[in-house]
């Protein structure tokens, strides 16, 4: 008896400890067999979101679900965006795991285009999505006029500069003037530079905060960048590029940059303490250097155009083709990117508008900056985005790229010859690149 | 090694009390049933713990031997983590190309000298600590919380400070020289300044541990032999080089064990130290990358996944090469005494 009672017993622990591990194991598949409805049968669609886009900190989902009582949104925001893409790309490898609609940054737009079109769903039928600038859905745009999402919001750029420090360099402070200066090209604003670092009193501030903004904006204003319309490699023969990376070597020879790194532990102290007069800013930094700069310093920075217009970030939101709410998550985006809510999200947060619409919208047109002097940002970097060339001509590692050269200036800025600096950077593509 | 565990139990014994009886079994419903008893009763003994160990064994080649020779098998091609599906056979070129490139020796040559200036002055300030702490004294307790503290500190925030405390313009170090007159470094910039401030995390977060582990092997030591020290007239310090060390030999070379493992996987600091892209490649001149770093900058900024598998396959092999130097050194070190 005994035995028997023991066996079954032993049986009994047996295949539970077997059914739980199976379990355990069972439990690392993930969530698939999602059926995009709720307990109570409304519509559920979920949302994978990077940064600050929004949606999510805005009261515009719930907007969504009150006009729309039927559907539910449900969005995740991770706060890195190197963190959300290598998820993204690990569950797209995987084909599962995926939310309704995914956000998809500039910087790995092409990259998607290239490798995994066929997983977004086509977004060139939604009506009424004709609005954008012209340049902003040719990059999420397949050779076969697929487009695989639609453009949220966008970098255009400008100078941000010092009012009093230009003061004491004895250069003029009215934006309109200073834009002046530099209104002919890049070039006039290091020759500026120069000026400032000869003429200024009472102060040991650097002109910009480092070369690699300058660099930037000078290949972000151009067509084409780092690769051709085919997909090769063009950096190191492309003018453009030697250009702006000449420029931005004479600018730190001349002693005029702060040797900072952008949004890293110096530079934002440094935007509060006067370390540098000048920094090349797309719309989106200028919340950061009020926050950062502080109450101590409103209406000493200033905007000014600059030289030629270029554009540095912006995003995107994608429907999965495998969506099974994929029509409803298609509506959604289209609401959330229609003018009015960009619009709305450019007077709530900054996030400079895509639509061309949007633009000329007086609440963005008009806008102004009390921080920043007054400075009528709107007008400042709608000018800009609409000065961008129609066709961007994006790469697969475009990402990666910029920042190997800006790690190359800084070779520069920290000694090296520029000839060794540009051979190690070109070494480096090589290998990143694959 | 794994492989084998869980299946055997179910057919081995089986045949064995079958095959004496083959023809009464269908007569006799007794024997039947003695038959299945015994059966089970060998399952019992002979399965059951193989069951008990089994969800173990299932998780651990879940996640750890199947990543293990998966991890492999993609070092010997070309991947990329967008397109995984598509691998293309390199054999072991992946290996030569690492094993001659300036980069792999670079970051081999940092993991090693930070690992060095990490290592040697926090384990040699942890045995200082722990022999202050074996003193009877008040607030004992007390002190030796303290001395965890650091450990209990997530790498991400004690990296963050650190690197506020070394930063160039207004980090408080700068901030200090210049009260002695001296001029600020360019801590991140320059080599030898990055490894040292990376180094002084790692020491930072790691002495007090390392002491508690000293102090826990000094109480086990018996009085008597320091009372017999003293009335052989030594002083505190022949004590502590003639008893104390000798007495807890075997927990030094565990804390060398762990704190080489610890050096050679060195990542969290120095990324953190670095902020952003010069996080991943150590620097702008890769003045203190690891080989941690190279591993992530492979896989994770330039997304090569057989690159990276290789790198993390070398670092595998490289600790065990050093496993077995330290083994060969600590039997040559063991044999005078």
């Amino acid at each position: 008896m005994g035995t028997v009672r023991k066996a079954v017993g032993t049986r009994v622990v047996a295949t539970v400890s077997v059914a739980l591990s199976l379990a355990l194991v069972a439990g690392c598949g993930g969530d698939s067999g999602d059926d995009g409805k709720t307990a109570d049968g409304k519509t559920k669609i979920t949302m994978g979101l990077f940064g600050v886009m929004g949606f999510k900190e805005t009261d515009l989902l719930k907007r969504y679900m009150k006009e729309n009582p039927d559907v539910v949104i449900e969005a995740e925001v991770a706060g890195d965006e190197q963190t959300y893409y290598t998820a993204l790309q690990t569950r797209l490898a995987a084909g599962s795991g995926m939310k309704d609609i995914q956000g998809i940054e500039i910087g790995r737009a092409k990259e998607l285009v290239d490798t995994q079109a066929d997983k977004f769903a086509d977004m060139s039928d939604v009506k009424g999505a004709d609005h954008f600038l012209p340049w902003k859905l040719s990059q999420v745009t397949t050779p076969k006029d697929k487009v695989i999402g639609l453009g949220t919001d966008i970098g255009p750029m400008a100078v941000c500069y010092r009012r009093d420090l230009f003061e004491k360099a004895g250069l003029p402070t009215d934006r309109e003037e200073v834009a002046a200066l530099w209104d002919k090209d890049w070039s006039e604003y290091v020759e500026t530079g120069k000026k400032f670092k000869k003429d200024l009193k009472g102060s040991d501030a650097a002109y910009l905060d480092t070369s690699t903004g300058l660099f930037n904006a000078m290949i972000y204003g151009k067509s084409q960048q780092f690769y051709d319309k085919q997909g090769e490699l063009i950096h190191q023969d492309n003018p453009d590029v030697k250009e702006a990376w000449d420029l931005a070597v004479e600018a730190s020879q001349a002693g005029l940059t702060a040797k900072l790194r952008q949004f890293q532990p110096g530079w934002d102290p440094g935007l509060a303490n006067s370390t540098f007069a000048t920094t090349v800013c797309p719309a989106w930094m200028l919340a950061h250097i009020s926050e950062k700069a502080g109450e101590k310093n409103k209406g000493q920075w200033d905007v000014a155009k600059a030289p030629q217009g270029a554009n540095w970030g912006g995003s995107f939101l994608g429907v999965m083709e495998s969506s099974p709410v994929k029509d409803e998550a298609k509506k959604l985006v289209a609401w959330l990117t229609a003018p009015e809510q960009q619009a709305y999200l450019f007077q709530e947060l900054g996030n400079f508008p895509s639509s061309a619409e949007a633009l000329e919208d007086p609440k963005v047109s008009g806008a102004k900056s009390e921080y920043f002097n007054d400075a009528p940002i709107g007008q400042i970097f709608g000018d800009a985005a609409r000065e961008i060339p129609d066709e961007q001509v994006l790469g697969r590692k475009d990402g990666t790229i910029k920042d190997l050269y800006s790690q190359g200036l800084q070779l520069v800025e920290q000694g090296k010859s520029p000839e060794e600096a540009r051979k190690t950077t070109d070494e480096r593509v090589k290998k990143a690149v694959g | 090694m794994a492989t084998s565990t869980p299946a055997p139990p179910a057919d081995g014994p089986r045949e064995q009390p079958a095959g004496p009886r083959k023809r009464s079994g269908a007569q006799d419903g007794g024997n039947d049933r003695q038959r299945r008893r015994a059966l089970l009763h060998r399952l019992d003994v002979r399965g059951a713990p193989y069951t008990f160990i089994a969800p173990f064994f299932v998780i651990f080649i879940a996640f750890s031997f199947y990543p293990l020779i998966y991890t492999s098998w993609i070092s010997l091609h070309d991947v990329e983590l967008a397109t995984m599906d598509v691998m293309v056979w390199q054999g072991l070129q992946n290996y030569t190309e690492l094993l001659q490139d300036e980069k792999f020796w670079n970051a081999v040559a940092n993991t090693i000298t930070i690992g060095v200036i990490s290592a040697v002055p926090q384990l040699l300030m942890a045995l200082g600590l722990a022999h202050l702490l074996n003193y009877q004294m008040r607030g004992g307790a007390f002190f030796r919380v303290a001395a965890l503290a650091p450990y209990a500190t997530s790498v991400g925030a004690a990296a963050l400070v650190f690197t506020m405390i070394f930063e160039r313009d207004f980090g408080m170090i700068n901030w200090g020289l210049g009260l002695f007159g001296f001029d600020g470094l360019n801590w991140e910039s320059e080599k030898w300044p990055a490894q040292f401030a990376i180094a002084s995390i790692v020491i930072w977060r790691w002495t007090g541990y390392n002491a508690l582990l000293y102090l826990a092997a000094m109480q086990a030591v018996p009085r008597e032999r320091y009372e017999a020290a003293a009335i052989d007239g030594a002083s505190r310090w022949q004590q502590f080089l003639t008893v104390t060390i000798p007495g807890i030999r075997p927990t030094i070379v565990f804390t060398i064990v762990l704190s080489t493992i610890g050096s050679t996987q060195l990542f969290g600091e120095p990324l953190i130290f670095g902020q952003g892209p010069n996080g991943i490649t150590g620097g702008v001149d890769n003045q203190y990358q690891t080989l941690g770093l190279l591993l992530y900058e492979e896989g994770w900024r330039n997304y090569q996944m057989g690159r990276a598998a290789t790198v993390a396959w070398t670092m595998f092999l490289l600790l065990v090469l050093v496993f077995v130097l330290q083994r060969v050194l600590k039997r040559l070190l063991s044999r005078p005494s």
